[in-house]
């Protein structure tokens, strides 16, 4: 029962697809509450954190003081063109606060989802740690770290713990989305518990292991929320561009006033440029497309991979995601298939086949691991040998113990025939178990051994009383598609390692046919430790996923550590992300979620950038068109008059933020090309796009604005 | 550590000021003086031990029967060898303007026959002020007149003008070009050979 | 343009292509400690300086005493140069008997010539003494280059090394330049320049006769030429190798004695650029990847070309105001044409762009041509050469350290591109390198745009304004970008020898210097700790042609993008009103 759980999880590759449609679609609901938060941000204060729409607030402020002013009869400018440029200029900051709120509101609905799991419930206060004590009931809010209580059938685990008895089949769809079940049981890899599951069979004894508000649950939906979003290094780092390049653009305009004064002395002719076109020119210059959208960018990479079912702890490791250069990747799982299958049988020297089937179904009949009921199937479908029964011969059955190292069946004498003791294990202990009895251990066996593990195939030796019958090949499957992955990923360098405990021989084999780039073989959570250490000492990144308690230090170790949600307490805190639907697989896809975090910030600045140009062309003739009216053969897109230039500029600077809050929140498409190639595509599109987009939009948007006669 | 410091500076732009201050520019006078005397003392042009100019330093012509040089926007007087300087005109400046038309206005005068156009040397400042140098076209196109009033064939002038014209150095570098200071003393020593 | 025009650029560009691998590997190793041909000729000299000044060779700094030792040294020279500008008239070697050099304009000249800018607001024959151009400035232009040099050299190294400390010994770097590097190769030139023409005598000045007297500005007769004379080829020299650009006399290689051949004007032109298109190789050489600096020579060699062009073209097409048929302008091989004002006949119109281009983009200041005479966009190409922050050849070291400056936010920016925390040459760039790369960026717009809205606005700073319109404000820009950029060149009718100019120039100098040497060492303070980060498949490389072009684009965007304003009330206006 246990196993066929697990075994069903192992698999599950192919649900976890399933899973990530699960996302919260964009309702109107959400819409309607983004608008309503993009006002609450105006509040200065949460602007202040982003410089650069916090200048672009700042400028519709004195807009809008100068067109209350042209108002009242003295303005600078006409009072519909001052308030025309001041309305587009608070839409530039209601929309980029809109992306960020939307990019929040998914986070919301989810995290509002899981809050409904955590509903205040009632606990059983165990007086003494052990079943069968008496309790108290109280509310789960009155738990304390190191409380012990007891949850039954039906019931909800109130916080999160540790089982310390019991064992119990435990719901946890609440946080996975996963339907199945999962076992929960005391010791081990599996005695973590999670607040708000729910108990589906027999009952668990749990510890408290955190105190209620600070559980994982409640961790999750703070992390969705993004009440604990902290800037991320390389956002810091741009951020620090973007201020800079804010900060020289404030000094371009601010210093165009006296210039423009200067010259209209000079030319003896026009206007100084108004405060009304200086700011225009200024917040088309900064790069509002990237500061407004900055935030809903990180915002939306974190819910990325949460409708991957992937929590991470901190923004911070989604993006070191992005720069692994190694992935250490259990086989079994990951590689492979969660299980060996037989796939043929070699007799030993004089036995013949169909005995040396027949010898290991009867071994296999009771053995319900997958590898054992695969080998029943073998016999039956490649010898005809029907399934049998237990009961229909009276035999007694060996279960594999870690002493002996193997398992079978013992089958009476009936009379016809004599006493079989049938076993079959690993070919070591195979081979001494016969040599112990007295028999012989035959070299061609030997030899069928090591050509077996060879091939990356696991030999099983079947021997009956203490003739030894022949190897039973079992074979690890290699997940399909697995290979090109893997060549993916080498073009983005990054280099693959397969962990394994097999020993080097199938794991050179497995290795070859998986096409991971290296692998360590006979590992020991010490070995995947020093390895770690090893990569990282040579400037490398290093990924790796983990369950066990022994996982932990190589998790603490490494830069992007994924805990298996099934996994163990200790494991999930020693990693920096946790993947609700266990699945190994799933790393790879981590990694393309941290480049395309990266990579949205990086094509959006650049675009950013690359439209100033054409802003340039719009506003300059356009500002200096009563001085300069030799200027106006800078005016290549032939807008109709210097207001509408300038209207139209600022217009097109508001509406790319809201055209690109799709690309913000779904993230550039990652491809898995070489570096130079992606560079190349994206300075196309971004770069060369960058530059032409403008000019066709403002172009459109002056023959709008002039053609309804606004001017 | 600063006081260290303090002395390592002051000692090595002691140093470095007897090196490159005063030996450097010793060394290289020193060789030059030995090596090339004539042009390190200003290429001056000599003739019977008189010296009659610079090779390199351009002189005014105003007078009808020399050729003349370009326009100088030395301070006090043109071709002031002492402070070098260009008009620094913008090209819209009036100024500029003015006295292209002047220069124009006086080389028609000059020769009012000549309908050819000018080349734009000969109406523009050099940027030193002291350029020796006109084109062979801004010398082609005096030539009619120089000729005139020397009572000399346009060949015979044209000849001078030819060997006074340097060519491109190494035969690509710079442009063509003839020495007027030189032109002019050619011509005169021709009137005093025929004068005698 | 000419083919015979197009010719002589290549031979020039080709030339120094040439010569950047020969001599770039040789600086290589003389920064590297190795032994070269010349240990025997300069050895002993180098032991004796470090023995004397008490620098122990082998020890190395952080970047914190090696920007403290820069700017100590610095700091002496520019007093010492200040001060023998005050007492000129006390000190031997004054022929002429100049008096002391006005205060203002002493501070100007000394901080002018101790940063590497060589502005300078007087004129050279008729204000400084040969002690003070010897002593003082031809001193400054050796150690200001070599400073600069050696500041690269740590940055290099900063780039050279993982996990380490120290960046090696700005004193040894410093000697190390001038011996090996600076010294031999002015001899080789100042003696060749003078074969040429250029001259090279301690007397004061000599008189000629006039051929045809003339009259001066009050009508009195003159029939005598005073011509100045002076220590000019050893000065010419290293002013053009170590791109100072500080003349001997007032119209610098204009002048006849300064450059009297096309022959002396295509080897000056060389200089200005020879030694900081080598330092590239020397960068790639010291990294360990020679391709690195190809990459980057490439891509200043690129914008180089496409500007010489630009300019070319301009001056080719000549003053559409002057009248026309009478003035012929057109270029054939027996008259230069184009726009001849403030030109040399010698040097024609190729060769006079070529030089103005040149001399902005290293930052020289030297001119052969004056740029306030040019068209409005051969003015400009020489303007914007400048506002890129002189990272287009640049200053000798600082030209290459400022690009690779614009290097590591290229490479960030394309980082985030391809979705990869950048690193370059092993370091990962982060969040401390953008804020040190960001104040480069943003300081010199900054001394720029703001000195200059003074300069328009204050009456003192439009009082220096020779040009009327928009070429007026050019002047004043064009003033502030220089010294801003430690470039020295001027638009040379703006009357700058005034309090104000000179005052406000030599903050513009001292910032766009010292200020910014700072955060280049911290810079490489930085990055000389990080481990290296081993290249892979996922690793942007930096030396391909799309990264070369990413580059390019980076410089002319953080460049052009803040100056375009400025320019469109400068140049730009003035281009568009002259053409039509």
């Amino acid at each position: 029962m246990v196993n066929e759980l697990q075994a069903g999880k192992q698999v599950v590759g192919s649900t976890s697809d399933q899973l990530k449609n699960r996302p919260i679609a964009l309702t109107g609901e959400m819409v309607r509450r983004a608008v309503g938060d993009a006002f609450v941000k105006l509040n200065p204060r949460s602007m202040a954190r982003n410089p650069v729409m916090f200048v672009v607030e700042v400028g519709s402020a004195l807009t809008t003081a100068l067109w209350i002013q042209a108002l009242w009869g003295t303005g600078e400018a006409p009072a519909w063109y001052i308030g025309g440029v001041s309305l587009w200029l608070w839409f530039t900051v209601l929309f980029a606060n809109f992306s960020e709120a939307l990019a929040e509101g998914r986070g919301k609905a989810q995290a509002d989802a899981l809050r409904r799991a955590r509903k205040d419930i009632v606990a059983k206060r165990l007086n003494a740690p052990r079943h069968g004590s008496p309790f108290e009931i109280v509310a789960s809010s009155a738990l304390r770290k190191g409380d012990v209580f007891l949850v039954e059938v039906g019931e909800v685990i109130s916080a999160d713990g540790e089982v310390i008895e019991g064992v119990a089949s435990v719901d946890e769809s609440a946080i996975t989305g996963e339907s199945a079940p999962v076992i929960r049981e005391s010791g081990g890899d599996r005695s973590a518990v999670t607040g708000g599951t729910r108990v589906l069979s027999d009952w668990l004894v749990i510890r408290l292991t955190a105190e209620p508000g600070g559980g994982f649950l409640d961790r999750m939906i703070k992390l969705i929320e993004g009440a604990k979003r902290q800037k991320t290094p390389n956002e810091i780092a741009l951020n620090i561009l973007l201020a800079a390049f804010t900060i020289i653009f404030l000094v371009v305009c601010a210093t165009l006033l006296p210039f423009s004064i200067f010259s209209v002395a000079a030319a003896g002719q026009g206007t100084p440029i108004t405060m009304t076109v200086l700011v225009a020119l200024l917040v088309c210059l900064i790069p509002t497309t990237i500061g407004g959208l900055l935030s809903a960018i990180g915002i939306a990479g974190m819910d990325r991979m949460i409708r991957h079912n992937v929590i991470a702890t901190s923004g911070r490791a989604i993006e070191a995601a992005g720069d692994v250069d190694v992935l250490l990747l259990d086989k079994t799982g990951t590689i492979t298939l969660g299980n060996r299958m037989a796939t043929e049988f070699t007799p030993a020297p004089g036995i013949s086949k169909e005995r040396l089937a027949d010898g290991s179904q009867l071994a296999s009949l009771a053995d319900e691991t997958p590898e054992g009921r695969s080998i029943v199937v073998l016999a039956k479908e490649k010898y005809g040998l029907r399934g049998r029964e237990i009961h229909e011969i009276s035999a007694q059955f060996v279960a594999f113990s870690a002493q002996t190292r193997m398992s079978g069946v013992d089958i009476q004498s009936d009379g016809t025939s004599a006493q079989r003791i049938i076993r079959k294990g690993a070919a070591d202990s195979m081979r001494a178990y016969v040599e112990r009895l007295g028999g012989v251990y035959p070299a061609a066996v030997q030899q069928t051994v090591q050509d077996v593990g060879r091939a990356g195939a696991t030999p099983l030796v079947v021997v009956e009383n203490k003739e030894v019958l022949g190897v039973i090949h079992l074979k690890d499957i290699v997940k399909g598609g697995i290979k090109e992955r893997f060549a993916h990923l080498r073009r983005m360098g990054i280099k693959t390692v397969m962990i394994t405990g097999d020993n080097p021989l199938t794991a050179t084999a497995i290795a070859a046919e998986s096409g991971v780039d290296d692998f360590l073989a006979e590992a020991t959570p010490e070995d995947k430790l020093k390895l770690i250490r090893e990569y990282q000492r040579g400037g490398r990144l290093v990924a790796m996923t983990g369950d066990g308690t022994n996982d932990a230090p190589a998790l603490a170790q490494a830069d992007v550590a994924v805990a298996m949600n099934t996994g163990t307490q200790s494991a999930r805190e020693a990693a920096n992300m946790i993947d609700l639907d266990s699945n190994p697989t799933k790393l790879l896809e981590i990694v393309e979620i941290g480049k395309q975090l990266l990579m949205t910030r990086g094509t959006l600045t650049t675009f950013s950038i690359a439209n100033d140009v054409a802003k340039y062309f719009a506003i300059i003739p356009a500002a200096f068109a009563t001085t300069y009216p030799a200027l106006n053969a800078l005016n290549i897109m032939g807008l109709a008059t210097p207001q509408s230039a300038i209207l139209s500029a600022v217009i097109f600077n508001a509406l790319i933020i809201v055209a690109l809050i799709p690309l913000a929140l779904k993230g550039v498409k990652y491809r898995p090309v070489s570096a130079v190639e992606l560079l190349r595509r994206h300075l196309l599109i971004y770069g060369v796009g960058g530059l032409i987009a403008p000019f066709v939009g403002i172009k459109l948007i002056d023959l709008f604005i002039h053609a309804i006669g606004l001017v | 550590m600063i006081w260290r410091q303090v002395r390592t500076a002051s000692v090595a732009l002691f140093l470095f000021t007897i090196l490159t201050g005063l030996i450097y520019p010793v060394l290289v006078t020193g060789i030059a003086q030995l090596v090339f005397p004539h042009q390190a003392n200003g290429s001056l042009l000599e003739k019977d031990g008189k010296i009659l100019g610079s090779g390199l330093i351009g002189q005014p012509f105003s007078q009808p029967k020399y050729f003349w040089s370009r326009l100088s926007a030395t301070p006090n007087v043109p071709y002031n060898a002492s402070s070098s300087s260009g008009s620094n005109y913008g090209p819209l400046n009036p100024a500029l303007l003015e006295a292209v038309a002047q220069r124009i206005k006086a080389l028609k005068q000059a020769d009012p026959q000549n309908e050819g156009p000018i080349p734009v040397d000969l109406v523009t400042a050099s940027g030193s002020g002291l350029d020796p140098h006109i084109s062979v076209l801004a010398a082609l196109y005096q030539v009619p007149r120089v000729a005139r009033i020397r009572n000399l064939s346009e060949d015979q002038v044209r000849q001078v003008v030819g060997e006074c014209t340097e060519g491109r150095q190494l035969g690509f570098l710079g442009e063509p070009r003839v020495n007027v200071l030189k032109l002019n003393l050619a011509l005169d020593d021709i009137g005093r050979s025929e004068g005698r | 343009m000419t083919a015979n025009g197009l010719l002589q650029l290549a031979f020039f560009l080709g030339a120094i292509i040439l010569l950047t691998k020969p001599l770039g590997a040789y600086m290589a190793r003389v920064y590297q400690g190795e032994r070269t041909f010349m240990d025997p000729v300069v050895g002993w000299l180098e032991r004796l300086i470090y023995r004397l000044s008490g620098v122990n060779p082998a020890e190395e700094m952080d970047w914190k005493a090696n920007a403290a030792s820069m700017l100590l040294f610095n700091f002496l020279g520019l007093i010492v140069v200040y001060a023998l500008e005050r007492v000129q008239q006390l000190l031997p070697l004054n022929p002429v008997g100049l008096g002391a050099v006005a205060s203002d304009t002493s501070f100007n000249t000394a901080v002018s010539f101790a940063s590497n800018t060589n502005w300078q607001a007087y004129g050279g024959e008729t204000t400084m003494s040969y002690l003070t151009q010897m002593a003082g400035l031809t001193v400054q232009n050796f150690v200001s280059a070599a400073s600069g040099m050696a500041v690269l050299t740590l940055f290099i190294r900063g780039l050279a090394r993982h996990s380490a400390e120290t960046l090696g010994n700005f004193w040894v770097d410093m000697t190390r330049s001038v011996l090996y590097i600076l010294l031999p190769l002015s001899i080789v030139l100042s003696l060749v320049l003078v074969s040429q023409g250029v001259v090279q005598t301690f007397s004061p000045s000599v008189s000629v006769p006039l051929l045809e007297q003339t009259t001066d500005a009050s009508g009195a007769n003159v029939t005598q030429q005073v011509i100045a004379v002076g220590p000019a080829a050893s000065q010419i020299a290293i002013k053009q190798l170590g791109t100072n650009g500080g003349g001997f006399f007032n119209v610098n290689s204009a002048h006849p004695f300064e450059n009297p051949t096309p022959l002396t004007d295509v080897l000056e032109m060389l200089s200005i650029l020879l030694i900081a298109a080598a330092l590239c190789y020397t960068f790639g050489k010291m990294v360990g990847d020679t391709r690195q600096g190809w990459s980057v020579l490439a891509a200043m060699m690129i914008v180089l070309l496409v500007f010489t062009c630009w300019a070319y073209e301009a001056e080719s097409n000549g003053n559409p105001k002057f009248p026309s048929p009478a003035v012929d302008q057109t270029t054939t091989s027996l008259n230069p044409g184009g726009n001849m004002e403030g030109k040399e006949v010698r040097f024609g119109i190729v060769n006079s762009a070529a030089w103005a281009v040149a001399t902005t983009a290293a930052s020289n200041g030297s001119v052969n041509a004056m740029h306030d005479s040019f068209t409005p966009m051969g003015g400009l190409v020489t303007l914007v050469m400048m506002q890129l922050g002189e990272v287009i050849f640049g200053g000798v070291g600082s030209g290459l350290y400022g690009m690779l400056v614009f290097v590591i936010v290229a490479v960030f920016v394309a980082g985030l591109l391809v979705g990869r925390t950048p690193e370059y040459l092993g370091h990962k760039i982060e969040a401390y390198e953008m804020k040190m790369a960001s104040i480069l960026i943003l300081i010199m717009p900054l001394t720029v745009l703001g000195l200059t809205a003074l300069g328009v606005i204050l009456d003192a700073g439009k009082a220096g304004i020779a040009n009327p319109g928009p070429h007026g404000f050019t002047e004043v820009l064009y003033a502030f970008t220089s010294q801003g950029n430690n470039n020295g060149s001027a638009f040379g009718g703006i009357g700058a020898n005034t309090p104000f100019y000179n005052l406000t120039g030599s903050i513009a100098m001292l910032i766009s210097r010292y200020w910014l040497v700072v955060p280049t060492l911290a810079l490489a303070g930085s990055v000389v700790k990080k481990k290296l980060v081993p290249v892979s498949e996922g690793t942007l490389p930096t030396h391909t042609p799309l990264f070369v072009f990413w580059l390019i684009a980076v410089v002319l965007i953080v460049g052009a993008l803040n100056f375009l304003p400025a320019l469109a009330l400068g140049p730009i206006a003035e281009h568009f009103m002259m053409v039509h």
